[in-house]
C-alpha cells in the first residue's frame, strides 16, 4: 500500500516555524522537515524527543577512565613493577599522579571518539550512503515540510499548508 | 527596592558578635609560655606522647621501613636520634625544651592564623566577584547585565574586607605575631635564603605594595560602581564606555597585582617554597568562589521575589561557570601538584610533604569537594536549572574552597597543631556575619535592575 504525504516549500525558517506550530495545532502528522541549516527551537516546535547523545557520552568517558587505569595498573603495577627513577610503584595509588594525564586523555578520547560514532549510526550516517535528499534546493535556501496525508483530503491539506505561507505543494507517492 | 529583612540582619549580627567572642576567647586561650605549653600537651595525654623523642620516632622508622616507603633520613638526623637514645638526661631536657618552644609559636599563632585565613577568605570573594563584573563588562556579555547590581553589592565588601586584611598584615610588620616568618629580624639573621630575597621580602616595601593593590582595587571598584549608577540617569551611553574601558583597564591592573598578592601574602608565608602558577591558582580559588557567591545571592534574592527578571537561564550560566572554574582550579591545584610531585625537588616538595602528612584528610578532602562534587552535580544541563542543586554545590564548593585557604596558610603558621575548632569556626562565623551584613545592606541602597545598560533588554529575555 502506498502512502502518501505532502511536500510543502517554503523559503523563510520563521515562516516555516509558524507553519510547523500550525500544522501540529490543527493535528495533522508532520514526517520529516529538511532545512539548510540548523533552525533554532525547530525541534522543541516539532516535539521531538530530546537527544540522550550527552548521556551515552558521559557512560563512554566512564569507560575510557576504566580502560585507562586497569591498563596501567596491570602494565606499571602488577605485571613489571620496575623502579623508574625513583618512582613508587608498589600500589596504584602510590604512582597515581604520574598516571593522571593519560586517564584523562583517554577519557576525552573515549567520550568523543565513541560519541562520534553513536552519532553516525544513530543518524545512519557512513561514506557512499545514498543522499536521502526529496529537493536539492533544501541544501541551499528552501525549507521542505514532509506532511503525512493519511485519512485526511488532500484538497483541504493542501489548501491549509497554502494558508501557512508554502510556496510550493507536491503531492508525493511514497515508496 | 531591596530592603534588608530584620531576620537577616538580626542573623547576621548575632554571627559577628558570637564570632568575635570566640575570636577573643581564641586569642585568651592561647598559651602564653612553656608551662601553659606543657599543661596543654599533658591535658591532651596520648597526644604528648606523639612528640616525646626515642620511643615514639623510633616507632615511626619501624613502620615506614616495614611499609616500603622510600623515605630515607639523612644521616645527620639518624645520629641525632641515636644519639638521643643514649643521651644524658640534659640534653634530652634540651630537646625537648626546643619542642616545646616550637609549639608555643604554632599555638600562639592559632588564633592569629584563624582570623587571617577567614578574613582572607571573604576579602577574595569580593575581590572574585570584582574580577568576574570586570570580565563581563569588558566582554559585553549580553547574559549578565541583570546581575550586575548583585555583582556590584557583593563587592561592596571589598572595602573593608580588603582593610581588615590590610590591618592584620600591618599587625604582622609590627611583631604582634609570627605568621610571616621573614618578618622575625631573627631568624632572618641566621637564615641566608631568606636574607636574599629581603629585598622584595621587607616590611616597609611589603606593606607599601598591599597598600597599592588595595588602593587600585578599590578604587577601580568606586569608579565603576559610580559610572554604572551614573547610566542609570544617562541620556547616552558616556558612562557604559567608560565603565567599558575601566573594566579592560582593571584586568591589567588586577591580573598583575593578584598574582603578586599572593605571593605577598600567602606564598611569603612559606618563605623558602615558590610556584610559579601560585597566582593562577589563588586566581582561580578567587574566580570560583565569588562566582559561587553571586549564584548564592541571586538564587536567595529571587526565592525572595526580588528578581524577578532573573530566569533560571542565568541560574543555569552561573553554574556553568561554577562548573567550568571548578574545573579549572583542579587543572591548576593538579598541575602544580604533579609537576612538584613528579620531580620531587627538595627544595620545592617539602611544601607538599607537610601538607600530606599533617593535614592529609583537609588537604585531599577539599579536592574532593571542589572537584568530584562539582563534577558530578553540576554536569547535567538540568540539575543547573534546579536551584537546590545549585545553592547545595555552592555551599560545598565555598566550603572547599575555604579548606583551600586553610591548607595554604594553615601548614606554614600553626603547622601539625592544627584543628579545626573554636577560633577558626568563629572567625569564619564573624567574617560571614560582616560579609552578609555589608553585602545585604548595600544592595538595599539602589535599585536592583540597573536601568540603561545597553544590554539590558538582551539580559531580560535571555534564555538558554
Amino acid at each position: 500500500m502506498a502512502s502518501k504525504v505532502i511536500h510543502a516549500l517554503y523559503t523563510d525558517d520563521d515562516l516555516l516555524m509558524q507553519a510547523v506550530r500550525q500544522v501540529r495545532e490543527a493535528r495533522y502528522r508532520i514526517g520529516e522537515i529538511y532545512t539548510p541549516f540548523p533552525v533554532h527551537g525547530l525541534d522543541k516546535a516539532m516535539g521531538l524527543a530530546p537527544t540522550r547523545l550527552a548521556i551515552t557520552s558521559f557512560i563512554y568517558g566512564i569507560i575510557g577512565l576504566l580502560v585507562s587505569i586497569a591498563m596501567m595498573n596491570f602494565i606499571m603495577i602488577e605485571d613489571w613493577p620496575m623502579d623508574i627513577g625513583g618512582k613508587p610503584s608498589f600500589s596504584f595509588l602510590q604512582n597515581m599522579p604520574a598516571f593522571v594525564p593519560i586517564m584523562f586523555e583517554l577519557t576525552v578520547f573515549f567520550a568523543a571518539h565513541l560519541m562520534v560514532f553513536t552519532f553516525f549510526m544513530r543518524s545512519k550516517l557512513w561514506p557512499f550512503k545514498n543522499a536521502e535528499n526529496p529537493d536539492v534546493r533544501t541544501t541551499d535556501d528552501h525549507f521542505l515540510m514532509e506532511v503525512v496525508l493519511g485519512n485526511h483530503d488532500a484538497e483541504e491539506l493542501t489548501d491549509f499548508l497554502f494558508k501557512t505561507g508554502a510556496s510550493e505543494i507536491k503531492l508525493i507517492d511514497n515508496k | 527596592m531591596y530592603t534588608l529583612s530584620s531576620k537577616l540582619k538580626l542573623f547576621s549580627i548575632i554571627l559577628m558578635v558570637v564570632g568575635l567572642l570566640g575570636l577573643v576567647y581564641g586569642f585568651i586561650a592561647a598559651p602564653d609560655s612553656i608551662e601553659d605549653v606543657k599543661e596543654i600537651i599533658a591535658s591532651h595525654g596520648g597526644h604528648g606522647e606523639e612528640h616525646v623523642p626515642i620511643t615514639g620516632q623510633a616507632e615511626d622508622h619501624l613502620e615506614d621501613d616495614a611499609k616500603g616507603f622510600d623515605f630515607v633520613p639523612s644521616e645527620h638526623e639518624i645520629n641525632t636520634e641515636r644519639t638521643d637514645e643514649h643521651t644524658s638526661i640534659k640534653a634530652g631536657d634540651d630537646h625537648e625544651q626546643e619542642h616545646l618552644e616550637h609549639v608555643l609559636h604554632q599555638l600562639q599563632n592559632k588564633p592569629w592564623a584563624a582570623l587571617y585565613v577567614a578574613a582572607f577568605f571573604f576579602f577574595m570573594i569580593a575581590l572574585g566577584v570584582l574580577a568576574f563584573y570586570a570580565v563581563q563588562y569588558a566582554a559585553q556579555a549580553g547574559w549578565s547585565p541583570v546581575l550586575f547590581r548583585v555583582m556590584e553589592g557583593i563587592t561592596a565588601y571589598l572595602l573593608p574586607g580588603s582593610i581588615i586584611v590590610f590591618v592584620i598584615l600591618a599587625l604582622s610588620g609590627l611583631h604582634l605575631n609570627h605568621l610571616f616568618v621573614w618578618m622575625d629580624p631573627e631568624v632572618v639573621e641566621h637564615d641566608e635564603i631568606i636574607r636574599n630575597k629581603s629585598g622584595y621580602l621587607n616590611v616597609p616595601f611589603f606593606l607599601i605594595r598591599a597598600a597599592i593593590y588595595i588602593a587600585g582595587w578599590n578604587l577601580f571598584r568606586y569608579l565603576m560602581r559610580r559610572n554604572s549608577l551614573r547610566q542609570d540617569d544617562a541620556t547616552d551611553n558616556r558612562w557604559f564606555k567608560k565603565n567599558f574601558k575601566l573594566a579592560a583597564g582593571f584586568l591589567v591592573f588586577f591580573i598583575v597585582t593578584e598574582s603578586m598578592m599572593s605571593w605577598d601574602w600567602i606564598m611569603s608565608l612559606d618563605p623558602h617554597w615558590f610556584s610559579t602558577l601560585f597566582g593562577w591558582y589563588v586566581f582561580s580559588s578567587m574566580f570560583v568562589s565569588g562566582i559561587t557567591v553571586i549564584a548564592l545571592v541571586t538564587i536567595y534574592l529571587k526565592s525572595r521575589n526580588y528578581l524577578p527578571f532573573v530566569n533560571d537561564s542565568h541560574i543555569h550560566d552561573l553554574a556553568k561557570f561554577m562548573f567550568g572554574i571548578s574545573i579549572f582550579w583542579t587543572y591548576l591545584w593538579f598541575s602544580q601538584f604533579m609537576l612538584i610531585w613528579y620531580s620531587n625537588i627538595p627544595e620545592e616538595v617539602t611544601y607538599f610533604v607537610s601538607r600530606i602528612e599533617d593535614y592529609g584528610l583537609v588537604f585531599f578532602g577539599m579536592v574532593a569537594l571542589n572537584f568530584i562534587f562539582p563534577l558530578l552535580l553540576l554536569m547535567n544541563s538540568d540539575f543547573k536549572r534546579v536551584n537546590w542543586f545549585v545553592v547545595m554545590t555552592g555551599i560545598i564548593i565555598l566550603l572547599g574552597h575555604y579548606l583551600d585557604v586553610y591548607v595554604m596558610v594553615m601548614p606554614a603558621t600553626v603547622g601539625e597543631s592544627w584543628f579545626i575548632g573554636i577560633p577558626e569556626l568563629s572567625g569564619l562565623a564573624f567574617f560571614g556575619g560582616l560579609f552578609i551584613f555589608v553585602v545585604f545592606n548595600s544592595l538595599t541602597k539602589v535599585p536592583l535592575l540597573a536601568k540603561r545598560n545597553p544590554f539590558m533588554k538582551e539580559s531580560e529575555h535571555y534564555h538558554y
